[in-house]
């Protein structure tokens, strides 16, 4: 049952994705500038211009330009960077492992963090621990992460002297950046867990653990927490999708070589195929993991069966 | 005579916005081993919340216990420490709910759930707690235990539900069994059915009950004894047969005309009981009842009624003597 699930989960992928193909291919043609410009320099004749445009074959008509685009993709192919001359796959193969390790070191640090202290400060509701830490979220989540980075790297890299402070040569250089982007999700899921876990501790069935004479503890852990994690795993599945994207403030500020910095670079370079090609695969990255969520969902809460 | 349990002035309270409520206020009886005692009075007259205090489940904030003894084989469960509350809570003592839909985890299986209590209370290891968890299955009624003790809550019925809800509660053969409300969330006929089973089962393994219900039907039939609440406090009680032929307190009276009774002949209308009850934070000076009573005398207004004995076990709280 669950695999047919996912096999149709995953057939609903490919229209979703020739959805965002479309979105994208259009709006990266929409932005004013033109990529043979910006190859060609600005001292290049008018020919010169003409001459690189039709090598791009930025010459047809968009629509055609479009198939081939998706022509290809189905070949695996996503095109030549027009500013590096190389494979698109090649440029993203070379930054998505940077992306992949950040990514899921902050997401780790976030959930660990996140979903211990949501479950601290909701089962002593009102005391020191949930006051502070709930304000420590809330500095979490108004924070700008660019801001964030600069003053970790102040405290730690310039003052201390602890850390790198740029650069991804290193376990090391990792830790700034993962803080810096999990940041942000640690607060959301530390306070969707509190709010999570003071619904579910009133809830009655957890009056009828109580009165079977269970340890509290056993009742937090066996009787509330799985309840109160199903929209907890909404939220750090969102998360995940998110800092797959790539990280792009985060990466800038650590000069983290990761796709979020080459989707920068190539949009000031109007790199037209390798925009599309990061956009392509954060949605796919993204689609990929709202299904996990959904099969996690389902070993949650037997409630939920997918037909 | 030793009593099994002996509740004695217990006081709880709810401290709101609005003002303190008093939910019970100072209520006392008694239960014999094997006995079974009904506690009856419409919604929000106190029945659930004393019932709570017996094994301290009284959320606080807000709820607290301001006062009063509950006297369980011997020991003050109000004074003892909270490992020794455990150990009678589900051992000595177990509850069942009104809610079956609400009371039972979603996301366990029954099994585990009625488990528990053998795991923590006997010891049982996996096996011998699964074996003993059939065997309870079996006992209140569920057909083909083997295939559906890896169930999950909601793949079973309300009436089902409420029987897993009386296995869980029997598990570890308490002393005492409080059913607060057990059959109010079900359909009528299975209502009857989860009766007898409680009856069947509780008189089989010697368990006293306090059986809460606002249904008077429910109490005629299945209680030995019944003690009727109002604004958090006991009006009257005695045995049941006796406080339902000749009721002593007007709101008894009232609330047994407003009932039809199918043992008797059809006479006129029913009659309802005209007004609201009180409110819990300002409760009038006087007796409680005062405002909605047909009886009511000046006296009544100013002077709170005691409990007194009107007949044989026979209680009520009312300063006119309705039976003569």
């Amino acid at each position: 049952m669950t695999g047919q699930y996912i096999i149709r989960r995953l057939l609903i992928m490919l229209p979703v994705l020739l959805g965002v193909s479309l979105i994208i291919f259009i709006m990266v043609r929409i932005i004013p500038g033109d990529p043979s410009m910006v190859m060609a320099g600005p001292h290049a004749t008018k020919d010169q211009v003409e001459q690189i445009r039709t090598q791009l074959g930025l010459d047809r008509h968009p629509v055609s330009q479009y198939f081939i685009f998706i022509g290809n993709l189905f070949r695996g192919d996503l095109g030549t960077s027009t500013r590096t001359s190389l494979p698109v796959t090649k440029e993203i193969m070379a930054r998505l492992p940077n992306t992949l390790l950040l990514a899921l070191a902050s997401i780790l640090i976030a959930t660990v963090l996140g979903v211990l202290t949501g479950i601290i400060a909701g089962v002593k509701q009102n005391s020191k621990f949930d006051y502070l830490s709930m304000l420590v979220a809330l500095f979490g989540l108004s924070m700008p992460v660019f801001w964030l980075g600069l003053m970790l790297m102040l405290l730690f890299s310039i003052h201390l002297g602890w850390l790198p402070a740029v650069g991804a040569e290193s376990f090391k250089h990792l830790i700034l950046p993962a803080i810096t982007l999990g940041a942000n999700s640690m607060a959301i899921i530390a306070r969707m867990t509190r709010s999570s876990m003071l619904e579910v501790i009133r809830l009655d069935y957890i009056r009828t653990a109580r009165a079977k004479g269970l340890k509290e503890k056993l009742v937090i852990s066996r009787h509330a927490l799985k309840n109160a994690l199903i929209p907890v795993v909404t939220v750090i599945g969102l998360q995940t999708g998110t800092l797959l994207g790539g990280a792009v403030l985060t990466e800038i500020v650590f000069a983290w070589p990761g796709v979020g910095r080459l989707l920068v670079e190539a949009i000031l370079a109007r790199d037209y195929p390798v925009v599309q090609g990061v956009v392509l695969l954060v949605a796919t990255m993204f689609i990929f993991v709202n299904l996990v969520v959904d099969i996690l969902y389902a070993y949650l809460d037997p409630r939920i069966r997918y037909q | 005579m030793n009593s099994l349990l002996r509740v004695e002035d217990l006081k709880t309270c709810f401290y709101t916005d609005a003002g303190m409520v008093k939910a019970v206020d100072g209520i006392s009886y008694d239960i014999q081993e094997g006995e079974t005692m009904g506690l009856v009075g419409e919604s929000g007259c106190g029945k659930s919340v004393s019932a709570l205090s017996i094994l301290r489940l009284i959320p606080y904030p807000p709820g607290k216990i301001t006062g009063g003894k509950v006297v369980f084989e011997g020991k003050d469960l109000l004074q003892i420490s909270e490992d020794e509350i455990r150990d009678v809570r589900g051992n000595r003592i177990a509850m069942i709910f009104q809610e079956p839909m609400t009371s039972l985890n979603p996301v366990l299986t029954i099994g585990l759930q009625i488990g528990e209590a053998l795991e923590i209370h006997r010891g049982l290891k996996r096996k011998e707690t699964r074996d003993e968890v059939l065997k309870l299955l079996r006992m209140v009624g569920i057909p083909d235990p083997e295939r559906r003790i890896d169930d999950y809550p909601h793949q079973f019925s309300g009436g089902m539900r409420q029987r897993v809800m009386i296995a869980m509660a029997l598990s570890c053969n308490p002393k005492l069994l409080i059913a607060d409300e057990p059959t109010t969330a079900v359909d009528v006929t299975i209502q009857a059915q989860l009766l007898e089973t409680i009856k069947d089962l509780t008189s089989r393994l010697g368990t006293a009950v306090i059986l809460i219900t606002h249904n008077l039907g429910v109490v005629a039939r299945y209680v030995n004894r019944m003690a009727v609440m109002y604004a958090g406090r006991i009006i009257e009680s005695g045995p049941a047969t006796e406080v339902y032929e000749h009721p002593r307190h007007p709101y008894t009276v009232g609330l047994l005309a407003s009932v039809p009774r199918l043992d008797k002949p059809r006479v006129g209308r029913l009659v309802p009981i005209d007004g609201q009850p009180p409110d819990l934070i300002r409760l009038p000076p006087g007796c409680s009842f005062f405002p909605r009573c047909s009886h009511r005398m000046q006296q009544c207004s100013m002077e709170r009624p005691e409990l007194r004995i009107v007949g044989a076990g026979h209680l009520a709280a009312c300063l006119k003597d309705l039976g003569s």
